[in-house]
């Protein structure tokens, strides 16, 4: 279904590569997460599998397709099978529940027929359709996140890819949407979502590929966001607090206006000042 | 249903980008126009120089008692002198070039003097023994005046030979010179043009840059996400173009039709012919040149 074969890639004027010798296969089906801390090459991983990106070295194989070799111009027929679900929703604010949903089959050039039978069935399997007449500033994030996944659903796409898609909710909230991609999920569409959040990565017990400094650092069939058999200070890349015997520098309370505040004291540690 | 749904977003970025709409179409406007009048002048070059080169012939002017240049003696063509001007058009030689040839003398130039400058006080100062008897000679092929030329080099009795052609000549390079400015003027604007429709195509992209990503994201193809975009700066091209297609019109209408005919009888003008076979120049190039910007303009911006 999704197969890459020792893919690398490095952005231009990056020092180090955000993806480098990675191999993994998904296969149709399957639920799988993937974890790891900012700037681990998670994103980087789906925009490769999305064709946004190419691959400096290696292969991605997605559908059956390699796809170094889909041309420029069959790109768009090739993403009509896949579904994309980001953090931020990205929803049409002046276009209504229904109407979002709908934008996607209209741009593919599906009929309206088509499209009044398709877009209720999906609002009803994400739960929103009773709110097919509303517009998304009337809606939770929750809510919103939901019609994300509908427009990304509708077409029923082989694969679902979710980037951070419980990033700006509430634990109940992302515990609903997970649910939604869940039932998605059991529909047959493979799902690739990464993730932050380590509570449902922990529940759902299902496969988690973990990603540190842009290699595959762990892949489980049933993981957790975590395990021991990684230490902990290898795989986290995220800085260490800077360790200083200085005191820390005390807030004045009877500022100095002739300060600028954003000159950082020469007492700083550097680390600090750069 | 997809047109329908392409020409809404036509309407809409038409609508939101009004103000840049507007000056796309008073550039295009004001360029074609441009265009349009070299179109015309060209045609009234064309015009004119077809009447003209039938009409044109070649003058031998022969001596008068007055004259000093050529191989005159202030002494004016004799009989004999005129025979031999004659017999050499007459000849073998030359004859096969010549359509017709008539000989004016000077009471007839006196009368067509006359006549061409009525109401001039020159016509008092002239009389008659001061206008040359003339052969003037239509050839058949009016390029062919060397001949003439040559054939009538040194022959006494002969002041000049003049081709009319080259008075039009003066006179089709500074309608040619005009035409020529009103291009490099047209080209400028047009260029103007081009670059306005796209700045004009790249915000009406950047102020619907949301709808954009999810068409890309979901799969829309190429072409159906740029063809708004080119419409748009075709439409708003188009207006201009049917705004100079008018103007070329009321050019023909009120200044050549309406002023210039009754102002210079003699000459010939362009009519309303040229006007319209100038229209479908100026909208092709409207439409061109703004399919061609803001298909560049939307490309660049689609560019995976």
């Amino acid at each position: 279904m999704i197969l890459f074969d020792q893919v690398s890639k490095v952005y231009r004027g990056a020092a180090r590569p955000a993806l480098s010798n990675v191999s993994l296969d998904v296969q149709p089906g399957e639920f799988v997460f993937i974890v790891g801390s900012s700037g681990s090459g998670k994103s980087s991983l789906l925009r490769l599998v999305l064709k946004e990106e190419r691959p400096n070295s290696g292969s991605v194989h997605v559908l059956g397709q390699d796809l170094r070799r889909i041309p420029a111009r069959k790109v768009p027929i090739f993403r009509r099978s896949l579904g994309v679900v980001f953090q931020d929703f990205r929803l049409l604010p002046q276009k209504t529940v229904f109407d979002n949903v709908a934008f996607t089959l209209q741009v593919i050039g599906k009929s309206q027929g088509y499209i009044h039978e398709a877009v209720p069935d999906v609002l009803q399997t994400v739960g929103l359709a009773a709110k097919a007449d509303s517009y998304p500033h009337e809606l939770s994030g929750g809510e919103q996140q939901r019609v994300a996944i509908a427009r990304a659903a509708v077409n029923k796409p082989a694969i679902m890819l979710a980037d951070e898609p419980t990033g700006n909710l509430d634990p109940a909230t992302s515990a609903g949407i997970m649910n939604v991609l869940s039932r998605i999920n059991a529909s047959g569409t493979t799902v690739l979502m990464a993730t932050h959040d380590a509570g449902i990565v922990n529940q759902m017990q299902r496969r988690v590929i973990e990603i540190s400094q842009g290699r595959i650092v762990r892949d489980e069939r049933q993981g957790g966001y975590q395990t021991s058999a990684i230490p902990l200070g290898e795989m986290d890349t995220a800085p260490t607090p800077v360790q200083s015997d200085d005191k820390p520098t005390p807030i004045n309370k009877n500022a100095d206006a002739s300060v600028d505040p954003d000159e950082v004291p020469s007492s700083f540690p550097w680390e600090l000042r750069a | 249903m997809r047109l329908g749904f392409i020409l809404r977003e036509v309407a809409t970025g038409l609508s939101r980008n009004a103000s840049m709409v507007v000056s796309i179409i008073l550039v295009t406007f004001i360029s074609l126009t441009f265009v349009g009048t070299a179109v015309l002048l060209q045609a009234q070059i064309q015009q004119m120089r077809s009447y003209w080169f039938d009409r044109a012939q070649v003058a031998v002017y022969l001596c008068t008692d007055y004259s000093t240049l050529g191989g005159c003696d202030q002494q004016a063509a004799t009989a004999d002198q005129i025979e031999t001007v004659e017999s050499q058009l007459n000849s073998p030689a030359l004859s096969p070039y010549i359509q017709r040839y008539e000989f004016e003398d000077r009471e007839m130039a006196y009368a067509n003097f006359q006549e061409q400058f009525a109401g001039s006080a020159v016509v008092d100062l002239v009389s008659p023994e001061f206008l040359p008897e003339t052969f003037w000679v239509s050839l058949v092929d009016p390029t062919q005046t060397d001949l003439i030329f040559e054939a009538m080099a040194g022959i006494s009795g002969v002041e000049s030979v003049v081709d009319q052609r080259s008075y039009l000549d003066q006179i089709f390079a500074l309608l040619n010179a005009g035409s020529l400015t009103a291009m490099a003027v047209a080209g400028l604007m047009l260029v103007a043009a081009a670059l306005l429709i796209s700045t004009t195509i790249r915000l009406s992209a950047f102020s619907r840059r949301r709808e954009l990503g999810i068409m890309r994201l979901v799969g829309a193809s190429n072409r159906f996400i740029q063809t708004p975009f080119i419409l748009e700066g075709i439409v708003a091209a188009l207006a201009g173009a049917v705004l100079a297609s008018g103007a070329v019109w009321a050019i023909v209408h009120y200044f050549v039709r309406g002023y210039l005919v009754e102002a210079l009888p003699t000459t010939v003008f362009i009519g309303y012919d040229q006007a319209y076979q100038a229209m479908p120049v100026l909208i092709g190039t409207g439409v061109v040149l703004a399919a061609l910007a803001s298909w560049a303009s939307i490309s660049r911006y689609l560019r995976v």
